[in-house]
């Protein structure tokens, strides 16, 4: 049987892990970009003060960066160390990608790193521009990489069964790489991190203002930030909307279960801005709806109704039926049976193949699963609605916050008078963490909302698990843990030290601390 | 397809050689350099010197190990669950290790305060040592096998635990490649310092020759005639797509001889191995850093193609199970993945190499003191 706390330990620890990595994953994303830009100012117009932007800017990217690096490392070991199955399961394409990321992304992002923190004596003016882009190039050419391999777990494209080696196995590495899921994913990410980073510098480049400090240094940081993170907030609306529409698509389930939606709504579906999701009852209390509205953002018509949770659990029992004839084929493969009518009948039903596997948690034999445990398995094939329903309108809040935080500075911006608008600069303080709540809220949303899969409607959540110990899973939980922890507290308190000390801590003796002023 | 199958699990085999290699070299000066920080520097200027001689570098060298492990994992899956999970707490303390290298780097100068300075020491003196040593480690498991076998859907059962892998010929093997690549530290240092750290690092490259000549020649005597070997008596053809569980392997003494028996040039690798371990201690005494750098890495190539020579064509053996040890043929992904891979690295890897010596080219010469007055230097 299923070792509940071992599958239970493994996907916190993965959940953890991945969601601190993805701390420091959005800001280098950003970063790097306004880096460039303020680099690519400098280049053109030869103001030394744009360089020391670049300079300062860079040296919080490296702050960040370092933990970055070091995080990511542990999300890669983890497939092979606690998920060994799903490694041998999906290793054939789940790899390519992350593989392919390695060789042509995170190569180019870190050997040329190194370059933009001591190469600026040793290269030329452009030299040191190409590679200060090299390395926002290859910082996103990596987020492209890792949301294919994520997107292919969201809808897996491009693969098929192999009853011979027991796993899925590479059809097209074209549709893999097209994945629709693929494409809006790394717009919607990579866009969100320019907005950490742009909103980054409004907030400290307001907190000096604030301070009345280095002020011909935070106005110039604090436009570039306003005008492209005016850009980049438009675009993450744009794009997740865009994002709404292929879920509408593809992944139903999470849809439904983002919206609360128990119920098929008939067309044009209403959207619940508010309301309580209870999983137990299968109802969502207290719910207000506007209606039209999300038939609009996941069909892009007024004629088609979204399915609801209840209907999917029903059709999803059904799957479940089929995929145990699917199971029972296989075995039957796999003990040798290799006749034409065998293989055509399995081919025939291998796409449910994943919920008949779906019953192993319920079932000591799939193939003697009784009607209650066949109900159960369905019940349990949609994630719960409370998480992804609070979630999702978290991220979504903090998005609109924030369209109108930058949407002021720019306008204020624009006519130069922001240093008067004290009010607006303090709400761009009080808005650093805004980004971060929205990148973790989404994620959630988009990995919480594939259960009960791994792999979508392919392998369950349950079955990836490594065949160890759990007192193993605890050890690796609780050292990461400590360390993490420590490391995060370390990583504050310098972004905080070197945020407050400005460019003084250049060393080029044209800012405040240097100038011994109070 | 273009190639054939057999053809291509071959090549897979010779490129995830290829990318260890190119981890072991370049890590090789990261973790080398992060081992020897504490005895070669003996005050906090020295420290920073030796730290920014790796400082512009270490990030791309580190990148070799996490393309090496998405390699691994792309065209060998089955070794990655097998391997990954049966080395669980000895990955973990690599892990760990390696997690406190990029904040031991970035933020080690950040603050001047002694007691921090010395903490972060600590950190990367761990850093460099763990990983140096577990890698051995782990490669001497591979020679007496790990204890797993697979049950009828392919999942991998690890029975073994941490302190199994723990003995005195794997821990000969954490010798052999800890001095190997701290040797190759050291190395590195000499090439980028002026006394005292030079001399220093000089001195202590010699001893290290030394451990790495004899540890290498006992491990490979140890390896070849007191361990139990494993050898294919039967599979199917390797042209063809099968799994694991379909293979007939027997166990016993000398058979890690076996492909030296059959193809004898095999020896030249680790009597490559010894002479260019040799080239590099003299290059060294005379003063040709760059000359010894580049034989020693000769050396490390020498070493982990010895060890794949002598393991073909196995990367995981089974002890408990060795009819399901894991082999080039029967871990590989399909067909068309390794395809699409192969063209993937035959056009990346050569831009890696390009950019990357250039970077190397760009940051020649010796570290200066002035260098440290620098804002973005560590």
């Amino acid at each position: 049987m299923i070792n509940e706390s071992l599958v239970d330990l493994s996907r916190l620890q993965f959940a953890l892990t991945a969601l601190y990595h993805f701390l420091f994953v959005p800001l280098t994303l950003g970063l790097a970009f306004v880096m460039a830009i303020m680099e690519s100012v400098y280049v053109m117009t030869g103001k030394v003060i744009y360089k020391d932007m670049t300079r300062f800017w860079g040296k919080l990217f490296g702050i960040n960066f370092a933990m970055g690096v070091a995080t990511g490392i542990t999300l890669e070991f983890q497939f092979g160390t606690n998920w060994a199955y799903y490694s041998h399961y999906v290793g054939d394409i789940f790899g390519v990608p992350l593989a392919i990321e390695g060789l042509m992304a995170f190569f180019l992002e870190s050997t040329l790193v190194g370059m933009f923190f001591f190469g600026w004596d040793r290269l030329s003016k452009v030299q040191h521009l190409a590679v200060t882009w090299l390395v926002a190039l290859g910082s996103n050419l990596s987020a492209l990489w890792i949301l294919i391999a994520n997107a292919w777990m969201q809808n897996p494209v491009g693969t098929h069964f192999n009853y011979e080696t027991m796993r899925m196995e590479l059809s097209s590495l074209s549709e893999v790489f097209f994945n629709p899921v693929a494409q809006v994913k790394f717009v919607h990410t990579v866009a969100a991190g320019y907005v950490t980073g742009t909103m980054f510098v409004l907030g400290i480049s307001a907190y000096y203002l604030l301070k009345k400090r280095d002020l011909a240094f935070a106005k110039r940081s604090f436009a570039v930030a306003a005008g492209f993170g005016l850009a980049s907030i438009l675009s993450v609306i744009v794009l997740g909307d865009a994002s709404g529409y292929t879920i509408g698509e593809v992944q139903k389930t999470k849809l439904a279960a983002i919206e609360g939606m128990w119920e098929t709504e008939p067309a044009p579906a209403a959207f619940t801005v508010f309301g309580i999701p209870n999983d137990k009852t299968q109802t969502t209390d207290y719910s207000f709806k506007i209606p039209y509205v999300l038939g609009i953002i996941a069909t892009r018509s007024f004629d088609t109704p979204i399915l609801g949770l209840k209907d999917l659990i029903q059709g999803n029992e059904e799957k479940i039926k089929r995929g145990i004839i699917a199971y029972g084929l296989l075995q039957k493969l796999r003990a040798g049976d290799h006749s034409q009518t065998t293989k055509a009948q399995f081919e025939a039903v291998q796409n449910t193949l994943g919920y008949g596997l779906l019953l192993k948690r319920y079932a000591p034999n799939i193939m003697t699963a009784t009607d209650e445990q066949i109900h159960q398995a369905a019940l349990n094939s949609i994630p719960k609605s409370f998480p992804l329903f609070w979630a999702f309108r978290i991220m979504v809040g903090a998005g609109f916050l924030m369209l109108l935080l930058f949407a002021a500075a720019f306008y204020y911006n624009a006519k130069r008078n922001v240093e008067d608008k004290r009010w607006l600069l303090k709400l761009a303080v009080c808005g650093i963490p805004l980004p971060w709540i929205a990148a973790e809220s989404g994620w959630i949303v988009a990995e919480y909302g594939r259960q009960p899969w791994a792999i979508g409607e392919i392998l369950p959540t349950f079955l990836g698990v490594s065949s160890i110990t759990t007192s193993q899973v605890v050890l690796s939980l609780v050292s990461l843990g400590i360390l993490y922890t420590g490391l995060l507290l370390v990583e504050l308190y310098l972004m905080f030290k070197y945020a407050k000390l400005g460019p003084s801590s250049l060393g080029t003796g044209r800012y405040h601390f240097e100038q011994g002023l109070p | 397809m273009i190639l054939d199958y057999a053809l291509l699990k071959f090549i897979w085999a010779c490129l995830i050689l290829v990318l260890l290699i190119g981890f072991a070299v370049s890590g090789g000066f990261d973790l080398g350099v992060g081992a020897l920080l504490p005895f070669i520097g003996k005050n906090d200027n020295e420290r920073r010197l030796i730290l920014n001689s790796i400082g512009p570098t270490w990030e791309g060298n580190q990148v070799w190990f996490i393309t090496a492990g998405g390699a691994i994992f792309a065209a060998w899956p089955l070794m990655y669950a097998a391997a990954f999970s049966s080395f669980y707490i000895a990955l973990l303390l690599i892990l760990v290790s390696l997690i406190l290298r990029p904040p031991g780097l970035d933020y080690r100068g950040k603050l001047p305060s002694s007691r921090w300075r010395s903490t972060w020491d600590h950190c990367l003196f761990l850093s460099g040592f763990v990983p140096a040593f577990l890698f051995g480690v782990a490669i001497g498991n591979l020679f007496s096998g790990l204890s797993f076998h697979y049950d009828d859907t392919l999942l991998p059962h690890t029975t073994g635990h941490f302190f199994s892998l723990v003995n005195p010929y794997t821990l000969l093997c954490g010798v052999v490649s800890s001095s190997a690549l701290l040797l190759q530290g050291a190395l590195f240092l000499q090439l980028k310092n002026h006394n005292p750290i030079y001399h220093r690092a000089k001195k202590a490259a010699h001893t290290l020759g030394y451990v790495f000549s004899v540890s290498f020649m006992l491990a490979w005597y140890w390896t070849i005639f007191k361990t139990e070997g494993y050898h294919v008596l039967a599979m199917p053809a390797a042209d063809q797509s099968f799994t694991p569980l379909n293979k007939l392997v027997i166990k016993g003494l000398g058979l890690w001889f076996f492909q030296y028996d059959l193809y004898p040039l095999g020896f030249l690798a680790p009597i490559g191995c010894l002479l260019a371990t040799a080239l590099a201690l003299t290059f060294s005494a005379y003063d040709r850093t760059v000359t010894a750098l580049f034989s020693n890495s000769l050396a490390i190539g020498a070493a982990l193609l010895t060890a794949a020579f002598t393991l073909f064509p196995f990367i995981l053996p089974s002890s408990s199970n060795p009819n399901q040890s894991l082999t080039i043929w029967d871990a590989a992904s399909s067909p068309l993945t390794l395809s699409w891979m192969l063209g993937a690295t035959i056009i990346l890897l050569p831009i890696v190499l390009g950019y990357t010596l250039w970077v190397y080219r760009v940051m020649r010469g010796k570290v200066q003191d002035t260098a440290l007055t620098q804002s973005e230097s560590y």
